[in-house]
């Protein structure tokens, strides 16, 4: 049975970078798959990655991570402004980041306009309909 | 707001030695994008030697490589940098990959610990460079979370980019996509292994480090 969690960004505010990476991933090694309300920072998504890698173990094989954000490149320059003051405050509330456990999801196809979430299940299901 | 600070002193004392001889030059992606090919291109044309063994199995390269003091000339000018070919970063490694591969359990588990070790390593070189190439499979999504990743964690960082859009020798491979991904960067397409467009590739390379 696959496990979707649904975290608020609001779960994750209050807390630290170091810890918002140990909450997401005490999640993911629980063979769930968390949906987070809007992004990390860059530097967070690098350091989840680290993380993750000094993580790695025999039962643990890592995560697949996608981050999906309606950016519209249109924006004049002052709501550019004014988008990136409120991340500032408040974080980064726009779009959705998944990550999954690397023992459950496959891989998390994205293009702009759509996403595919594969799972080992669903290949397996593929390859014994062949 | 530390991290703000920590970039900004980064940024001033980048502008001091700016002027400085040697260049730190990075090359970044996902395992078995060719980063190491493209290194072995570059130290055949300009020194006549190899900088590491490239392989079909992912994660060859599992610690930080550096040649010094690389001169390269085109069309009258000149360009010294230091060239860094870091391991693969990826975000989830199965030792059992590596059996299916070929290898021994025991090389297999030594080869996935050593990688870990290689991405952790990749992400804390990110801070030295001057300048970085990310070097993208052509024939692969470049919409993957690992080259978006580097990109944004480079862009915060004010490191210069070139993309280089490997294998285009290959039927599969398209540069279109790879500049749709990544439409504020120059995006080279080349073929390490057979050196097909590497003139371009070093005269973007005079422009971005310009």
């Amino acid at each position: 049975m696959l496990t979707l969690q649904f975290m608020a960004y609001s779960e994750i505010e209050h807390l630290n970078s170091d810890d918002r990476i140990k909450r997401i991933l005490e999640v993911v090694k629980e063979n769930k798959i968390v949906l987070l309300e809007g992004r990390l920072s860059r530097e967070e998504e690098a350091n989840l990655i680290q993380a993750t890698m000094q993580q790695i173990s025999n039962k643990f094989k890592g995560i697949e991570l996608g981050v999906f954000e309606n950016e519209k490149g249109d924006d004049v320059f002052i709501n550019k402004l004014k988008k990136n003051f409120v991340k500032m405050l408040l974080g980064n509330r726009n779009g959705m980041t998944i990550i999954g456990p690397a023992s459950i999801v496959k891989e998390i196809k994205k293009n702009p306009n759509k996403i595919e979430l594969l799972t080992k299940e669903s290949n397996k299901k593929r390859a014994r309909k062949r | 707001m530390i991290s703000f600070l920590k970039q900004f002193v980064n940024k001033i004392l980048k502008n001091l030695f700016k002027n400085k001889k040697h260049i730190k030059l990075g090359l970044y992606g996902a395992p078995n994008s060719g980063k190491t090919t493209l290194a072995n291109k570059i130290c055949q044309d300009w020194l006549g030697e190899d900088m590491g063994s490239v392989s079909n199995v992912a994660h060859e390269t599992r610690e930080i490589q550096i040649k010094e003091q690389i001169n390269i000339k085109h069309k009258g000018r000149e360009l010294s940098f230091n060239l860094v070919d870091t391991p693969g970063i990826a975000t989830r490694i199965d030792y059992e990959d590596f059996i299916k591969a070929g290898l021994k359990q025991s090389e297999a588990k030594k080869r996935a610990k050593e990688a870990t070790k290689g991405v952790i390593d990749s992400i804390k070189w990110l801070d030295d460079m001057d300048t970085v190439i990310i070097v993208i499979d052509g024939t692969k999504d470049p919409y993957s979370q690992v080259n978006i990743t580097i990109v944004g964690n480079l862009q915060a960082r004010n490191i210069p980019v070139l993309i280089v859009a490997n294998k285009i020798d290959l039927k599969k491979a398209s540069i279109k996509k790879i500049e749709a991904a990544f439409p504020q960067y120059d995006v080279i397409g080349i073929s390490a292994k057979y050196g097909k467009n590497v003139d371009k590739f070093y005269e973007a390379l005079f422009v971005i480090t310009s």
